[in-house]
């Protein structure tokens, strides 16, 4: 169609999403490094083998509980590195910058940036800089590149998934999420929810430690849980089982979901794993969590199955029985 | 912090087990089917997997109850006509904005109208302090639970440069309006709690009456709409004089007279008006327009524009208008899930987090 315009639900991370990934970006781009389209591109450079990823952050508003868009601008990308089983090493930061912007704003920006970056332990080495008129940009826009190193053996040592694997969750769900639509809807929170946003290293680290090879490991960023519980389902072509009363959520954010009519299992997050490991390593996976301050809420949430391939299906905590499917477009415009 | 203690109690998965229990031990020895009016009902039984929960001889009917659903097309084109040729800043509710039509509001933005989406008239009205150089108007749909929030907001004074085009709808009218059709057999009619709250269950006591139906009204936890269908099969299978009465099964929100103070707001600010609905037609006295007094805030009146009476209802193929009524299942209809889904909604059923369609393709509940 001639007459078919970009919208907002393009960049939700939805179906449209995918969509347009399918219909044009694979149609004239398709490569068998970019084929796989996963959270950042696993690369052969001589015997070092990389991960490289990129991600831009236009979130509204720029600064909110928890995080601004200079922190996000780290963990995003630092985050897709880790969970493709790369360790995170040097980042880019590209900044487009409307006039008119205050400096101090700017600056704050930056320092955040650093800062997140010390947390990570990567480094910013390259950068760019744009500014463009008044009117024409919504403040600032960051663009972030992250190169990582990968694992020995990982993720091409893992063994395929199949029946009975347990999925785990490293904490509650939808905290950014919820912190995002509480400002942009201008509902003002009782309790101190802030923003996930942090770096999932050390939390990836403590899975391989403590002997366990994940599986399928991803953050569950646009979309929520229900976006990575279908990614997996359709990519192993198994069904999923989801347990509604295991899906750890803060009590503010099932409040706000409530009053918004919004689903919790398609909130973002910025700062947690869901992983995928083989029943055995179940306990061992969720006791190296908890036992780091940002995994204190893991909880084992689902299991693989061989019913309803591609399909996940919730058990809802009423002993009924629904089905999840991939997030509608734009949820939430602008969240990362 | 925590969840409310009192929400807990109605979320609490062995109190539901007992009602599901006491269900199960009902042998009406016939099909019953009761039609709820509410799309927040249905999201919620969807949600939550009960209909998976009910015994086999028990059915729960979707009915028009999806304010985004029942608004006709002709109003939204107007909206869009508005934000494309009156440099209208075009505010409405969320789901508003993607239900297909001749353009949607979606692409209306997307052609440079500024459409924005709302929470409540409070925030269109803020908008519109915020541009005092543009107008703004507010495509205000939704039920009495919504419209009283409109008259409050008129009443308050807003900017001159704000004013309505007027969808909302009102639900005993549409409840009479079933009743008259001959092709929908319902044993009953759960009622929505929240319009309930603002209206009082006396409004629907003349139409229980006469139908001799049974009615209950129920909030929208799964303990409440369990309770409130298991008074309806009570209802159904008591005695014939016990029937035709509005039960509450939703008494912490829901008194018989109502909240007042709303009522006599609708009151001062609106008079009731035929209205059409997508899937029931025109139905008398069924919206809502503007007394004299309000009557400079509307936006009709204020662009001089009309709706369009000749707008199709439906896209080609879309079943939307009988899936309101619960004449048809949404998988009935070939567009479901083939061409018609959350991203790319050929009807409003498929749009709103209400809607039957849609709670249908996202949940698809097992039973």
């Amino acid at each position: 169609m001639t007459d078919e315009r970009v919208q907002l639900g393009h960049g939700s991370g939805g179906r449209l999403t995918h969509e347009l990934i399918e219909r044009l970006f694979l149609r004239h781009l398709d490569s068998p490094l970019l084929a796989p389209l996963g959270d950042a591109a696993l690369l052969d450079a001589g015997p070092t083998r990389l991960a490289l990823t990129t991600d831009s952050f236009v979130v509204s508003p720029l600064f909110f509980a928890g995080g601004d868009i200079g922190s996000l601008a780290v963990n995003g990308t630092v985050n897709d590195l880790a969970v493709s089983g790369a360790l995170p090493r040097w980042l880019s930061l590209g900044l487009i910058l409307e006039e008119g912007l205050p400096m101090e704003t700017l600056e704050r920006v930056v320092r955040s940036v650093a800062r997140a970056a010390e947390v990570a332990g990567v480094q910013v080495v390259t950068g760019d800089t744009k500014v463009v008129e008044r009117g024409k940009g919504d403040g600032l826009f960051i663009n972030t590149a992250g190169v990582g190193l990968l694992r020995p053996g990982y993720p091409e040592g893992a063994r395929a998934a199949g029946p009975g694997d347990a999925l785990l969750v490293s904490g509650p769900l939808g905290d950014h999420g919820a912190v995002i639509l509480a400002a942009r809807s201008g509902v003002e929170l009782s309790g101190p929810l802030v923003s996930d946003c942090a770096p999932v290293i050390d939390l990836v680290d403590g899975l391989f430690e403590a002997g366990v090879t994940p599986l399928f490991m991803r953050d569950p960023t646009r979309g929520g849980l229900a976006g990575v519980a279908c990614d997996l389902a359709e990519q192993l072509r198994r069904g999923l089982v989801l347990d509604e009363a295991q899906i750890p959520l803060g009590p503010d954010v099932a409040t706000l979901c409530d009053l918004l009519g919004t689903d919790p299992l398609q909130l973002a997050c910025e700062g947690r794993v869901v992983a995928l490991v083989g029943a055995d390593e179940a306990d061992r996976a969720l006791a190296a969590w908890r036992g780091r301050p940002a995994g204190a809420g893991a909880r084992r949430i689902g299991v693989l199955d061989d019913r309803r391939p591609g399909q996940v299906v919730l058990n809802t905590r009423f002993g009924g029985q629904r089905r999840v499917v991939r997030p509608a477009a734009e949820l939430l415009p602008r969240i990362c | 912090m925590g969840e409310p203690s009192l929400l807990a109690r109605y979320r609490d998965p062995a109190l539901l087990a007992r009602l599901v229990g006491r269900l199960a031990t009902l042998e009406p020895g016939r099909e019953l089917s009761f039609m709820h009016v509410c799309g927040t009902h249905e999201n919620a039984i969807a949600k939550n997997g009960l209909r998976g929960l009910l015994p086999p001889w028990l059915r729960v009917i979707a009915g028009p109850g999806c304010p985004v659903c029942v608004c006709p097309p002709a109003d939204i084109d107007l909206a869009v006509q508005l934000a494309l040729d009156h440099g209208a800043i075009l505010a409405t509710y969320g789901d508003m904005v993607h239900v297909p039509g001749r353009v949607s509001l979606a692409e209306a933005r997307a052609r440079g109208g500024d459409v924005r989406v709302v929470y409540g008239v409070a925030d269109a009205v803020r908008v519109a302090g915020e541009n005092p150089d543009r107008p703004t108007v507010l495509l205000a749909v939704g039920f009495e639970t919504t419209a009283c929030t409109t008259a409050a907001a008129l009443e308050a004074d807003p900017p001159p440069s704000f004013s309505m085009l007027l969808s909302h709808r009102l639900i005993p009218p549409a409840l009479r309006a079933l009743l008259a059709m001959e092709e929908i057999r319902t044993d009953g009619f759960l009622l929505p709690g929240h319009v309930l709250t603002v209206t009082g269950s006396r409004p629907y006591e003349p139409i229980a009456e006469e139908s001799g139906l049974p009615m209950v009204v129920a909030g929208f936890e799964p303990v409440d709409i369990l309770l409130g269908l298991l008074r309806l099969v009570e209802q159904a299978l008591g005695e014939p004089r016990a029937r035709g009465r509005v039960g509450n099964s939703y008494p912490r929100a829901v008194r018989r007279e109502g909240n007042r103070r709303a009522v006599a707001a609708m009151e001062r600010v609106f008079e009731p008006a035929d209205a059409r609905w997508r899937g029931l037609g025109s139905i008398p006295a069924s919206g809502l327009r503007l007394r004299e007094t309000y009557r400079g805030r509307d936006a009709l009146e204020r662009f001089a524009v009309d709706p369009d009476p000749d707008l199709p209802e439906s896209l080609p193929g879309c079943l939307c208008a009988q899936v309101m009524v619960g004449l048809k299942e949404p998988e009935e209809c070939g567009l479901f899930g083939a061409g018609c889904g959350p991203d790319t909604p050929r009807g409003p059923c498929m749009v709103s987090f209400e809607g039957t369609c849609r709670n249908r393709y996202l949940y698809q509940e097992q039973r």
